[in-house]
């Protein structure tokens, strides 16, 4: 060992699965043994569940920085210095090119390209430091994979590799490269809104807030110059941007004035200001109780509309992870399926649309281990719903323009509310 | 999937694929053939002839036993069944490995499309770990292939495979080196990245070589690729450190943004102790920030905030320094502390408070502009980027602006569980000393039940970090719900979290008490004994009052397990026996049944419940005792054996030992300290926020230190950037800010020696001196002592000043300084006129001098040399412009622009000549040294610039300005109504030294009477809220006929309401007010053409107002406008490139509050004026007032 340390950021990048098989490695420099992640081994097996293995471990020589996306582990070993929010945030690029190369992110789909992989990894870091992680600069050099093109390439022995030379990367705006051409103009954005709260036993609003994020799909010709501005840009509170967007005019003028990348992309996410009053589209009755004698427990579960801003909720969906004690349980829904995994312990009610005539319920009892002691804390329940053609927080795109090109472009805004971590206690 | 089918699948690529099946059906793995090494040509030929026997060997078992050949990995079908099945058959070697003599083979063949698919499943075997090292000579052939494909695949084998197999990888080195010529930059870059990624010492100088070319390649993206081949070659060779160095250096000075990201890493992996590097690329850096790339930012800003500890001075210096001497005596000084230390250090803090009093801080430019280049990327999608502008923030903002950074933290904590693993970690350090920041999002650390059991506790930890008197409800209310989670370690932090708080806050404690010893009838034993051992030490703090639940507690050994709790009891038990008299030796009692059963901790704590009651509680406990120690005795841990033999010795007093036994009392029931429940991250920010090492709380291999603040600033002008030298000189002189508050000359040393902007080498303390003695006499006698350019001749002076500016050509100090000179020269020679046309007295003089001085404060020698002229006053017009032709020479010499400085001096020659001198002297004060200039700038504009300030004559103290004919005089007070007293103000335009927020007004009272007013003063101030006054001092005598002036400041608020008072005579009051005119509300501020276009796009929209207008026929040039526009508001100047344009700046003088001015003018009289202002009603008023100047 020299007695100085010359550091690349990523030293080498391991992806294991969750029964703890190494199967991609790629090094930057010289090669690091597997046996370097007996460490991170030892603390996936006392983790209970895989979210709880610490992102930062640290040996005798290295440090292992991980994270764990679509039941992979996205293991990088580190030997200097570096700040553990970059290679995290590295590694979560890595999984959202592979997501938006391969359509999911899991071992099989990276198994079965397994030179493409290797290709992006080695466009994106160069001597373990990051050198193009924009997927649209990517794709010109390491096409993605599609059936058409699998095709054809075994047809003429072709690869997924460009042979056109990028042009992206050199121009001033790496996130778009030049030349799309379209016959169909069109840009697309939809505004959803999460709502995350807790509510307590008795309904009341512990914490509640908006979070939203505007998705964008953009399919102009050209270099379009868009400029979107809202109705009521005051409600944002603290926002986020692509890359793309100029951050001075967002400051002086509330408007969002961007190239955009080509196709899908996150234009912003943003926060909803907390003065305002949160909407709580749902109300929840439950009375979940277990007994001390007889090994049983009963639930009782109805959901009612609240604040729904005139619109129907949908996708309305329950899930309760019960305490382990509890063996089976009896049920009866009102509407909707229910189902009840024994090993994971998790009730799920899907209930679909609300109907305000008649509100769904779930009732019935629960069994317990018998002799098991009473289960101290009820569970919580975790809510999803859906509300099409709103966003909650009252935000409207005001109006689309773009400039620099002739042509006009069809636009589309869409809305919709969801329930984020929405969680009521009981 | 047979190889039948395989075959049908593929049809056009059959021939191919029945040599892969074939082969892979015959396949077996082949470890042992190592390769030997390759000879350059034709060798290859031979060793494969070579190989032929061996290879036979392996064909005849594999024919037999690998009937499963291209298994396929069991993957499912699906469309792209194809695709996969080239693939598959490549995922087949995890079980039946292809054979590495068939690879060898497609390499060889003609086709490209069976190199390819050989250099395929070589990549996939490196991808899954498996040695593909032997086949080294086989691909390094190809890396000169044609196919793009191939190739790519190609190099990164050899990037994995050459540091083993260093020999052969010099083979394909040529292909790289004519790669680097290549026209396309792509493959340029992509040459020097492969090349200098293959890690073979021989190669060294190789890469040296290239990357020093590629650094200065037409193409950034070579550039950047050369930025990343330097720490490649630096681990290779780290003898290279001091050439990379310089390429680094050359890179740094790059201008794209593509570079910056990649150069300073390589900086940091370098040459990171090299921080003076950075000094010139300061403010390019910052500027450039915000369209780096995501990464580069990260490190550019880690880089920065290093840098800038290093360079600025604490901006909470003062706060800090009250802080240490308020808040940390509690916890520096605990009782035993003498009190001669106590009292030296509050001597030492008065001390600091009063050092802080003296010198205000004012906040480097530069540290400004890092700051305000930083924030927007709060806004960034990267988290890390995110993450590293908070810690910028953290580290180097004042106190009161580092709260922005709390709000995008929280946003973090959406992201991923990892990212707000992190973001929390960093959060809770931050709390700590920062609790403010991140209350008002309390709420967004309340703990889910579906969170990973990390992210709840390091949420708890910082609701705890947070709870103070106010919210402490609330914290406790949240907790309850947690203390019943079903995650059990998650509910023992929990515990923990509330026993800090009742630590922390006295006011909850009985209730946090109540709350845990509630806790101690819970089911889950876990809990009971985490809430036991938490009481303990609650109950330390106070034990009298809670014996209560000292016996609660005592009742539970009947039935806790947990040994930590079971200890815990029997110590608290022991500790307080004297509160409990009645149960302690029953307890002890169980504890001797049970003794042999207990664990070890438990046990110890037995002994010394034990001890203790012997010594308190001798009858009732001896025998027991002695049962106690017996049994211990013959305890298989020897630890509990010895702690009974030492305690026996202790407590029964036999005759050996009595000595000890005396005190043994005082030894075991000393009273015991309650222990401080603190938070793991006190303190854990002496570690850089955001990084790793921050994160272990553990100093990681490489992990740069993040320096002290320095005591003293250094020296600001090394981020000056060079090429500008003249110009910069000009604004260095003026941006000294600072001068005006000073008005004793105490201080002016003071500052000098904090600011020495020309550290020239020729005694600092000389030119002081010379100024201090002040006496003309004495002045001539030291010039001709003095310094070495002092010539006795004009002759030999100028012959010496030309060689000196040519041998300086290259020192740019050097020719700094002889400017100076030259500037100096020229500022002279009107003093001389006007001294001699004036015949003013040598107070006046003197009180140049004195201006000058301050000026001049940055320039040591100047001082010297005004007196050398001075006495040499015979010099003549003529060397005058030698000396100024000297110059422009050198001007033409260096290449660089710097504006004739003749203009000026004869324009104000001309206009006003006892004013020239004051007109150089005084150039307005500018916000910041920076510049960027605009190479036309002083041709044309300097000689505006110097008329608008003409009237700017600077004295510092406020008595004596002598009012100007420029400056619009407004009556006060008509000499009728003020019955034979005239009063007349004028705004001078002056910076108001008592306090920078006033407009100083400068009054001038004329005594029209035959007989004397005494006492004039101010009474009565009538303010609008906020405004202020500061009262010119009593005029105790004018005289009959006489007329005198003084000085007042007013700080308006940045508004035009009047400031009303009283004008007291010693017999008469009259009421008078004054109201500014929206122009005096301004300051002038030196912008460049780039600043101002970029601070002007960022005060658009409502910040401003256009208006068109008919100029005035007297006014259609480009000097008449400015002359009217300066005379309406007080602004500065701003150059321009264009002579349509005249544009000025200013800002606010009680909010600084950007004023931004442009008048475009148009064919036929035509303009265009512009005004941008943050505050919009200043903004109108001055359009109006403008508008009237230029059309009248």
């Amino acid at each position: 060992m020299l007695g100085f340390f010359v550091g690349e950021m990523i030293h080498s990048l391991f992806l294991i699965n969750l029964s703890g098989d190494i199967f991609l490695e790629k090094h930057w420099k010289s090669v690091v043994g597997r046996s370097v992640l007996d460490y991170f081994f030892e603390a996936k097996e006392k983790a209970v569940n895989p979210e709880d293995v610490a992102p930062v471990l640290q040996t005798p020589h290295h440090y292992l920085i991980s994270i764990y996306r679509g039941k992979i582990f996205f293991l990088a070993v580190i030997q200097t210095e570096v700040p553990p929010l970059f290679v995290i945030e590295f590694l979560h690029r890595v999984a959202d090119t592979f997501q938006d190369y391969f359509g999911e992110c899991s071992e099989n789909v990276i198994k079965d390209n397994l030179v493409i992989v290797y290709e992006l990894l080695e466009e994106m870091l160069d001597n373990g430091f990051p050198l193009a992680t924009e997927s649209n600069v990517l794709k010109e050099m390491i096409r993605p994979p599609t059936i058409l093109r699998s095709v054809v390439n075994t047809l003429t022995g072709g690869t997924n590799v460009g042979d056109m030379l990028p042009t992206g990367q050199l121009s001033n705006i790496p996130w778009r490269r030049a030349g799309v051409k379209y016959t169909n103009n069109e840009a697309y954005f939809d505004v959803i809104e999460e709502i995350d709260a807790i509510l307590d036993k008795s309904g009341t609003t512990v914490f509640a807030e908006i979070q939203g994020v505007i998705e964008a799909c953009v399919k102009l010709t050209g270099m379009p110059d868009l400029t979107l501005s809202f109705m009521n840009p005051r409600l944002l509170d603290d926002v986020s941007f692509h890359p793309c967007v100029r951050f001075k005019r967002w400051e002086s003028e509330r408007v969002l004035s961007f190239i955009p990348p080509d196709g899908n992309f996150t234009l912003m996410t943003y926060h909803v200001s907390s003065q305002n009053l949160v909407a709580i589209p749902i109300y929840v009755k439950q009375n979940i109780s277990f007994f001390e004698t007889g090994s049983c427990g009963r639930l009782d579960i109805t959901i009612g509309p609240k604040q729904t801003m005139g619109k129907t909720v949908e996708g309305l969906m329950v899930t309760v992870p019960m305490p382990k004690a509890v063996l089976s349980v009896n049920l009866t829904a009102s509407q909707g399926n229910f189902t009840y995994d024994l090993a994971t312990k998790v009730l799920v009610w899907d209930i679909g649309k609300l109907n305000p005539q008649k509100l769904p319920n779930l009732k019935g009892s629960l069994s317990v281990q018998a002799g098991a002691p009473k289960p101290e804390e009820n569970p919580a329940l975790n809510i999803n719903l859906k509300i099409q053609q709103v966003a909650i927080s009252g935000l409207k795109v005001n109006r689309l323009d773009m400039y620099g090109e002739k042509y006009k472009p069809f636009k589309g805004v869409k809305y919709v509310t969801k329930a984020g971590k929405f969680q009521v206690r009981t | 999937m047979t190889t039948m089918q395989k075959l049908l699948q593929l049809p056009v690529n059959a021939v191919n694929i029945v040599k892969t099946v074939q082969s892979q059906v015959q396949g077996q793995s082949q470890e042992e053939d190592k390769s030997p090494v390759l000879s350059p040509d034709g060798g290859q030929q031979t060793w494969y002839s070579a190989l032929q026997p061996d290879e036979l060997r392996h064909l005849r078992p594999g024919g037999s036993g690998g009937g499963g050949g291209g298994g396929g990995g069991g993957s499912s079908g699906g469309g792209d069944q194809d695709e996969r099945a080239t693939l598959d058959e490549g995922g087949g070697f995890q079980n039946q490995p292809l054979r590495h003599d068939d690879l060898k083979e497609m390499l060889d063949s003609n086709k490209d499309s069976s190199k390819l698919e050989a250099m395929k499943r070589i990549v996939a075997m490196i991808a899954r770990g498996k040695n593909a090292s032997d086949l080294f000579p086989a691909v390094v052939k190809n890396v000169a292939c044609k196919n793009i494909e191939v190739k790519k695949l190609v190099y990164v084998y050899l990037v994995r495979y050459a540091e083993e197999q260093q020999d052969l990888a010099l083979l394909s080195i040529s292909t790289f080196q004519r790669g680097l010529k290549d026209p396309n930059q792509l493959i340029r870059a992509s040459a020097l990245r492969v090349l200098s990624s293959i890690r073979v010492t021989i190669i060294v100088p190789i890469m040296m070589l290239a990357i020093k070319e590629a650094a200065s390649d037409m193409s950034p993206y070579v550039r950047k690729t050369a930025a990343h081949a330097i720490p490649k070659l630096y681990s290779l060779d780290p003898e290279q450190k001091d050439q990379l160095i310089e390429v680094i250096e050359k890179l740094l000075a790059d201008k794209t943004t593509l570079v910056a990201g990649s150069v300073v890493m390589a900086f940091e992996e370098v040459c990171p102790e090299r921080i003076d590097l950075i000094h010139k690329n300061y403010r390019k850096l910052c500027n450039l920030l915000i369209d780096v790339e995501e990464w580069g930012q990260v490190v550019i800003i880690n880089m920065l905030t290093r840098y800038a500890r290093t360079q600025f001075l604490n901006p909470n210096i003062n706060e800090s320094l009250l802080e240490e001497g308020g808040g940390g005596e509690k916890t520096f000084y605990g009782s035993e502390e003498d009190e001669d230390d106590e009292e030296e250090e509050k001597e030492k803090k008065s001390e600091a408070a009063a050092l802080a009093k003296r010198k205000p801080y004012v906040m480097d430019p530069d540290h400004r502009l890092l700051l305000r280049n930083t924030k927007p990327l709060l806004q960034s999608r990267n988290a890390a980027v995110v993450m590293a502008v908070a810690q910028l923030y953290f580290h180097l903002a004042p106190k009161a602006e580092v709260g922005v950074i709390a709000k995008a933290l929280v946003r973090l904590l959406r992201s991923h569980s990892e990212v707000q693993y992190v973001v929390l970690q960093n959060v809770a350090t931050m709390t700590i000393k920062r609790r403010g920041m991140f209350e008002p999002y309390l709420k967004s650390f309340y703990i889910r039940s579906t969170d990973p059991t990390q992210i709840k506790v390091l949420k708890l930890e910082v609701l705890t970090n947070l709870a103070n008197e106010t919210n402490i409800s609330t914290i406790l209310r949240e907790f309850q719900t947690y203390i019943k989670s079903m995650d059990k370690d998650f509910v023992a932090a929990t515990i923990q979290a509330i026993g800090r708080c009742a630590t922390n806050i006295g006011e909850v404690r009985d209730t946090c008490l109540n709350g845990l010893v509630q806790l101690l009838s819970n089911r889950d034993e876990l809990v009971v004994a985490e809430s036991v051992v938490v009481i303990k030490k609650l109950l330390q703090m106070q034990p009298e009052k809670h014996s209560d639940i000292i016996k609660h507690m005592a009742k539970l050994t009947d039935n806790i397990q947990v040994p930590m709790a079971r200890a815990s009891i029997l110590w608290l038990i022991g500790e307080y026996c004297e509160h409990v008299p009645k149960i302690a030796p029953d307890v002890l009692r169980k504890m001797a049944k049970s003794f042999t059963n207990e664990e070890d901790i438990v046990k110890l704590q037995i002994i010394n419940l034990a001890a203790k009651l012997y010594l308190t509680n001798s009858k009732q406990t001896k025998l027991l005792t002695q049962y106690v120690l017996n049994l211990a005795k013959y305890d298989q841990n020897y630890d509990i054996r010895d702690r009974a033999r030492f305690i026996r010795q202790l407590i029964v007093p036999t005759e050996k030992c009595g000595a000890l036994s005396k005190y043994a009392k005082k030894l075991f029931l000393a009273l015991k300290p309650a222990p401080v429940l603190e938070s793991p991250f006190k303190d854990r920010d002496h570690f850089q926020l955001g990084s790793l090492s921050h994160l272990l709380n553990a100093k990681a291999g490489g992990y740069q230190e993040l320096p002290d603040w320095p005591e003293a600033a250094p020296d600001p002008s090394v981020r000056n950037v060079e090429v500008f030298a003249l110009l910069e000189r000009v604004t260095t002189l003026t941006s000294v800010p600072e001068w005006t508050k000073c008005s004793s000359r105490e201080k002016r040393k003071e500052k000098k020696v904090e600011k020495p902007f020309y550290s020239d080498s020729e005694g600092e303390s000389g030119p002081t001196e010379s100024a201090d003695s002040e006496s003309d006499s004495a002045s001539g006698s030291e010039s001709g002592s003095g310094s070495e350019e002092s010539g006795s001749g004009s002759e030999s002076e100028e012959s010496e000043e030309g060689s000196e500016s040519e041998e300086e050509e290259e020192e740019e100090e050097g020719e700094e300084k002889d400017q100076k000179k030259k500037k100096n020269k020229e500022i002279k020679k009107p003093v001389q006129e006007s001294e001699s046309e004036n015949s003013s007295e040598e107070e006046e003089r003197k009180n140049e001098r004195k201006r000058r001085q301050r000026k001049n404060d940055s320039e040591s020698e100047s001082e010297e040399e005004e007196d050398e002229s001075e006495s040499e006053s015979s010099q003549s017009e003529s060397e005058d412009s030698d000396s100024e032709a000297e110059v422009k020479k050198k001007k033409v010499k260096t290449a660089q622009t710097k504006p004739p400085p003749k203009p000026a001096k004869t324009d104000n020659k001309k206009g006003k000549k006892e004013m020239s001198l004051l007109d150089l002297d005084d150039f307005e004060p500018a916000p910041s040294p920076q510049v960027t200039p605009v190479n036309n700038f002083l041709s044309n504009s300097l000689v505006t610039d110097l008329e608008g300030l003409s009237l700017s004559d600077n004295v510092l103290s406020p008595a004596t300005i002598s009012p100007s004919s420029a400056t619009k005089s407004y009556e006060l007070l008509h000499r009728i109504t003020g019955e034979g007293l005239s009063v007349e103000y004028c705004f001078s335009r002056q910076p108001f030294s008592p306090d920078a927020n006033m407009v100083a007004v400068q009054i001038e009272f004329t005594n029209n009477t035959t007989n004397d007013t005494k006492n004039l003063h101010m009474e009565d101030v009538k303010l609008q809220s906020g405004m202020r006054v500061k009262e010119f001092p009593e005029i105790e005598l004018l005289p009959a006929g006489e007329t005198t002036t003084a000085v007042m400041g007013i700080d308006f608020c940045d508004s035009t309401q009047a400031a009303n008072f009283q004008l007291c005579t010693h017999s008469r009051k009259f009421f008078v007010s004054i109201q500014p005119p929206v122009g005096e509300l301004m300051r002038p501020v030196f912008l460049t053409e780039n600043e101002f276009k970029k601070e002007q796009g960022q005060l658009m929209g409502m910040n401003e107002i256009t208006e068109k207008l008919m100029l005035d026929v007297k006014c259609r040039n480009e000097h008449a406008i400015v002359q009217r526009v300066i005379t309406a508001a007080n602004l500065s100047r701003v150059p321009c490139g264009s002579d349509k344009e005249c544009r000025f700046s200013g800002r606010t003088v009680t909010s600084s509050s950007l004023v931004l001015v442009t008048v475009a003018s148009k064919e036929e009289g035509t303009a265009q004026l512009m005004v941008n202002c943050e505050k919009m009603v200043i903004g109108t008023m001055l359009v109006k007032d403008i508008l009237l100047a230029l059309t009248q």
